[in-house]
């Protein structure tokens, strides 16, 4: 049994100090018993001679200086996992809150993983269709991508994410060839590949967690999903641990259990305010907008724990959903998510406002894996070249549409007036879809080329003469 | 006795020892039972604060500390071509090995060349030869594509007492030296310390430039074969993406590319990628003029300072074998972010923005380590080195530090522009913000080997771009139809020049690449519409729309496909066809004049 010290000197939000301490490790976990009885748990952020910063999981509320005992671990911060852990809730600190019994672990893993050698990786470029237009064609996911959801206060981006984890599948080999996808989630079963999904929610409201839990209890998902619940109410610096214990259960399922996981974490900016607290209290040296200067860093740590790697047959797909203070994309938080992930999907404040949903707007979201999972053998040999002109459609349209408000429509010459029609249509056609609508990726780009119609044939340069030929109809 | 080197704090990547008598500055150390590797990086007294190379979680106070003796060096020998390193040029391949899991674990130890691998060495110089530094002793056939040389290293002078050609392992002598200081055995393998620039004779002025098959890169905005340039933008905007078409196509001999704090699956599809794709040059595998080194973002911070080090170093080594070296980092801003962090647990005063003060000098240190050089050697060998960092902006705003410092000195300045990627206008470089101060450098290259009107030309197109860009704030105001048929002209000009030259597929086969002559004929075709449309419009009641009509207009825009071997026929031809619509145009155009005329006189003679 370890040592017990009472030896706490100093209590500052969420930090500690314990004095006169022995053998102490950078990192290390540590177990704190408050007066009352409590316990909680903390790491080590800084060790030196005789001295060991703690930082807590919880609120240090109750504590005292006097009485309050700390146990050092001599490990990191872990998480037993097995197979059972499907279907299971847990906090943001990793315990089970479902009412049902303690997992009986198989192995415990360290929750802050170790960096993926990037000579092992496999480079992702299996075509994952949502079932929603605005990815499917303009910014597609693809297996093994992190690609987060760039949104703001009340925006539909639950209802987004779920529908992401509820519909997305990979097509089969006959569904590519034959230019046709089963319905629904037909085509998943027969596939034979193991799915799971890891949900984390960081500060978010109760209501927000339990959208996730009812949509994948109605939806069936349960059985296969783990949540990680971290609310409002609950301690701030839990949420630091709780996207690590969810992407460690991943990478259990994904690589050592075979298992094709989504990952979804919401909302990362409540983990970065909670990094930001744990920073200050430290009085440390801040970067941008009082965040840490390894905030960057950090997140890296987070968002890279996504991928494929040689020779194994899982994979993690990570949507972290992130709402943007202000809706403002330079804000340090989306900023250098940006840097890290693999794109980003944005939802606009106008195109919601208009009544338009999903509101994905083309310009802005960016996929960058998509140019390996477009295309012949993936989706359609005209994939790509119909992507780059809707987008560029869309975003000459809008600023048509910017100029008529100026100089009346009238003004318009013909050719832009085209673009201007083409913009409304693909607002309220391709953009828009019902939320349990599941298109498949074959009737997107039919709507895709049905709209390119409104357009002059001489405008349509990014689409290949051949391909307009084949799937061009004629206009009347 | 208390000598021995132990910790007495860690927090982070940030490790402090007591002790540390004998350490110098900037030597490598051993930290605790798992042999993490730091380096020195502030004395006081005993005590040594280490910045440590892997992830300190487990490390405690009491746990020892080996000094080594030497500072963070790089092993120079054949076996770096073709190589895929971690930011301290352990090679990843082997840390898979070591580890035997696809996660980078600690303390691996694994050494930056093959020490089994045998090369066949050629003598070059004879016994009896008086050498000085630089001098080439003998060489290597590296890969199908470099011959790789081997020199006396860099204070190293006498006479050479035995040399021998044959199968060698990099550790084996191959030659000894009679040196003033008495005998000099020399091996394949030399190191060199990362953070001091590699000698050379003398620096020159880069003459010539370095040619990339990116359109807008080479025609407007040219850099030069020992210049330094920077590319800054906001995520998305396409940094990485003209990184790698650099590297792809750029006609340096070799390409050292430094993954510095960014994506590893990008890493990975460079990995996947470069041994695929052909060097348009000399039609080899890329890889075979390539150096990789990655240190993704969520490895250890202090190992993403030193990776950019790490790569210049190697590069300049091959630009004392007189190579065109060309270095790509991407992205620098992740570097400075590194300085930043350490520089914050070091507790030191921060400068603009929680950076270091000494970010500035630490900048134009590196970017200052690129040049067109005389190398050391008698043989009078010309070498250069390119260095093109990538800056990651926060919130694409230019006015930080990292941007700023960088553009301080750097000549070529690639701004790249998220409106432009909304549009899906690749690459998307703004052609008003972006400026080359080696133009005119470079303009008698280009008069001599391309065309003498080259520069004249690009002048004229910058010239029509910028007009562009204040007649469309007209339009915005008050509609096109206010502009005269000149001001048309100019807009529909403009359209082609983004169009049809500056917008470029990095994906498809034959656009990704440009040669500079192509580059020259498209834009001369552009032009040669352009004058030929001028007569056109000046004509009276000209209906504008006539001319944007003109069939020879989508030639022009499938110019970009037209196959290198076919060139000049196939543009001389387009040329003439420009000329004969535009002609047609105006006959057609005074015979319906003609005709309304004899209208208007018939109906005052009814």
């Amino acid at each position: 049994m370890s040592t017990a010290y009472k030896t706490v000197t100093d209590i500052a939000g969420p930090l500690l100090m314990v004095d006169g301490v022995e053998g102490v490790t950078y990192d290390e976990l540590c177990e704190v018993e408050l007066v009352s009885g409590r316990k909680i748990l903390g790491k080590v952020l800084e060790s030196r001679e005789g001295v060991a910063v703690v930082q807590l999981f919880e609120s240090a509320q109750g504590a005292a200086t006097e009485g309050t005992k700390v146990r050092f671990l001599a490990r990191a911060f872990q998480i037993g996992v097995s197979e059972d852990i499907l279907g299971r809730v847990f906090s943001g600190s990793g315990r089970p809150i479902d009412g049902g019994p303690d997992i009986v672990p198989e192995k415990r893993l360290d929750i802050n993983g170790v960096p993926i050698n990037p000579f092992t990786r496999e480079y992702p470029d299996d075509f994952i269709q949502t079932g929603i237009s605005t990815i499917d064609v303009l910014n597609t996911l693809v297996r093994g991508q992190k690609l987060p959801i760039f949104s703001g206060a009340g925006l539909p981006h639950n209802q987004l994410a779920a529908m992401i984890a509820r519909q997305a599948r990979v097509l089969n080999r006959e569904e590519v060839e034959s230019g046709k996808a089963a319905e629904g989630n037909e085509g998943a079963k027969e596939s034979g590949e193991k799915f799971a999904v890891v949900f984390a929610a960081m500060g978010v409201t109760f209501e927000e967690a339990q959208y996730f839990q009812q949509e994948f209890e109605r939806t069936g998902a349960l059985a296969r999903a783990v949540l990680f619940v971290n609310t409002a109410d609950n301690p701030v610096v839990e949420r630091i641990a709780t996207p690590r214990l969810a992407l460690t259960t991943a990478e259990y399922l994904a690589f050592e259990k075979g298992y094709h996981v989504t990952v979804i974490l919401t909302d990362m900016t409540n983990y970065c305010e909670a990094l930001r607290e744990v920073s200050a209290a430290r009085k440390e040296v801040p970067g941008r907008r009082g965040y840490p200067g390894y905030l960057y860093t950090d997140l890296a740590t987070i968002y890279e724990r996504a991928g494929r790697i040689r020779g194994k047959e899982g994979s993690i797909t990570q949507i972290p959903i992130l709402t943007m203070p202000e809706d403002d994309v330079t804000h340090p938080i989306p900023d250098l998510t940006g840097y890290i992930t693999e794109g980003q999907i944005r939802l606009d404040r106008g195109l919601h406002q208009k009544g338009i949903f999903p509101p994905v707007i083309p310009m802005g979201s960016l996929s960058r894996l998509k140019g390996k999972a477009q295309g012949e053998g993936k989706t359609r040999a005209d994939h790509s070249g119909l992507d780059a002109q809707l987008t560029a459609a869309y975003a000459r349209g809008s600023e048509v549409r910017e100029l008529a408000v100026i100089l009346g429509e009238s003004s318009l010459n013909e050719v832009d007036k085209t673009y201007l029609k083409f913009a409304d249509r693909f607002e309220k056609e391709f953009i828009t879809q019902g939320e349990q609508e599941n298109r498949s990726i074959f009737l997107s780009l039919a709507i895709g080329w049905d709209l390119l119609t409104e357009l002059p044939k001489e405008e349509l340069k990014r689409v290949k003469p051949q391909h307009i030929e084949q799937y061009l109809k004629k206009q009347s | 006795m208390s000598t021995h080197p132990t910790i007495v704090k860690v927090a982070g990547p940030l490790v402090v020892a007591k002790g540390m008598k004998d350490a110098k500055m900037y030597e490598v150390v051993r930290v605790s039972k798992e042999n993490l590797i730091g380096e020195v990086v502030e004395l006081h007294g005993d005590r040594a604060s280490i910045q440590v190379y892997e992830e300190t979680s487990g490390i405690g106070p009491g746990e020892p500390i080996k000094c080594t003796g030497e500072t963070l060096s790089v092993e120079l020998a054949p076996g770096l071509l073709m190589s895929f390193y971690d930011g301290i040029q352990r090679p990843l391949e082997l840390i898979e090995q070591e580890a035997k899991s696809p996660y980078i674990t600690r303390g691996i130890n694994v050494p930056g060349l093959d020490r089994t691998r045998r090369w066949e060495f050629k003598a070059v110089a004879k016994p009896g030869d008086t050498m000085e530094e630089g001098d080439i002793l003998g060489t290597v056939q590296e890969t199908t594509l470099i011959e790789h040389k081997i020199m006396v290293p860099p204070g190293v002078r006498g006479t050479v007492k035995t040399i021998v050609s044959g199968s060698f392992v990099i550790e084996d002598i191959i030659a000894v030296l009679d040196t003033p200081q008495g005998k000099k055995e020399i091996t394949m393998l030399q190191r060199w310390p990362i953070r001091i620039p590699r000698p050379c004779k003398k620096k020159l002025i880069p003459t010539e430039p370095l040619v990339t098959g990116t359109r807008i890169l080479d025609t407007l905005f040219p850099v030069a074969r020992g210049g330094a340039g920077a590319i800054p933008g906001p995520f998305g905007a396409g940094k990485t993406v003209t990184q790698q078409s650099l590297a792809k196509f750029c006609d340096a001999k070799v390409i050292v590319y430094i993954g510095c704090g960014e994506r590893g699956n990008e890493m990975t599809d460079v990995l996947k990628e470069f041994p695929e794709l052909e060097d348009p040059n000399s039609g080899e595998p890329l890889m075979k003029r390539t150096v990789l080194i990655a240190n993704t973002s969520n490895m250890p911070v202090a190992a993403r300072e030193a990776s950019v080090y790490t790569g210049i170093t190697i590069a300049e080594y091959y630009r004392d074998m007189g190579y065109d070296v060309a270095l790509m980092a991407d992205s620098t801003s992740r570097w400075a972010e590194a300085m930043r962090e350490m520089s914050g647990r070091l507790e030191e005063m921060p400068g603009e923005e929680g950076y270091p003060a000494y970010l500035g000098s630490r900048t134009a240190g590196f970017y200052e380590r690129a040049g067109s050089v005389q190398c050391l050697g008698d043989d009078q060998r010309k070498g250069s080195l390119t260095v093109i960092g990538a800056v990651s902006p926060p919130g694409g705003d230019f006015s930080e530090p990292v941007t700023q410092n960088t553009l301080r000195v750097t000549k070529v300045f690639w701004a790249l522009d998220a409106k432009l990627a909304y549009k899906r206008h690749f690459p998307s470089i703004n052609w008003l913000q972006s400026y080359s101060l080696y133009a005119d450098n470079l303009g008698s290259y280009y008069s001599k080997e391309i065309a003498s009107d080259f520069s004249q030309n690009r002048n004229r197109a910058m010239g029509i771009l910028q007009e562009e860009s204040k007649l469309e704030e007209i339009v915005r105001l008050v509609g096109t139809d206010a502009l005269s048929p000149k001001e048309q002209l100019t807009l529909e000009t403009a359209k082609m020049i983004r169009e049809d030259f500056l917008f470029q597929n990095a994906f498809d086969r034959v656009d990704a690449y440009t040669s500079l002559r192509k580059q020259y004929r498209i834009l001369r075709a552009i032009l040669t519409f352009m004058d030929a449309a001028k007569p056109v419009i000046e004509q009276e009641d000209f209906e504008f729309s006539k001319l944007q009509q003109m069939p020879v207009k989508e030639e022009i825009s499938k110019a970009h496909f037209i196959a290198e071997k076919e060139v000049e026929e196939k543009f001389d031809a387009l040329e003439e066809k420009i000329r004969k619509q535009a002609a047609t145009l105006r006959i057609q155009k005074m015979g319906t004049m003609r005709s309304s005329d004899d209208r208007e006189f018939s109906s005052v003679s009814a």
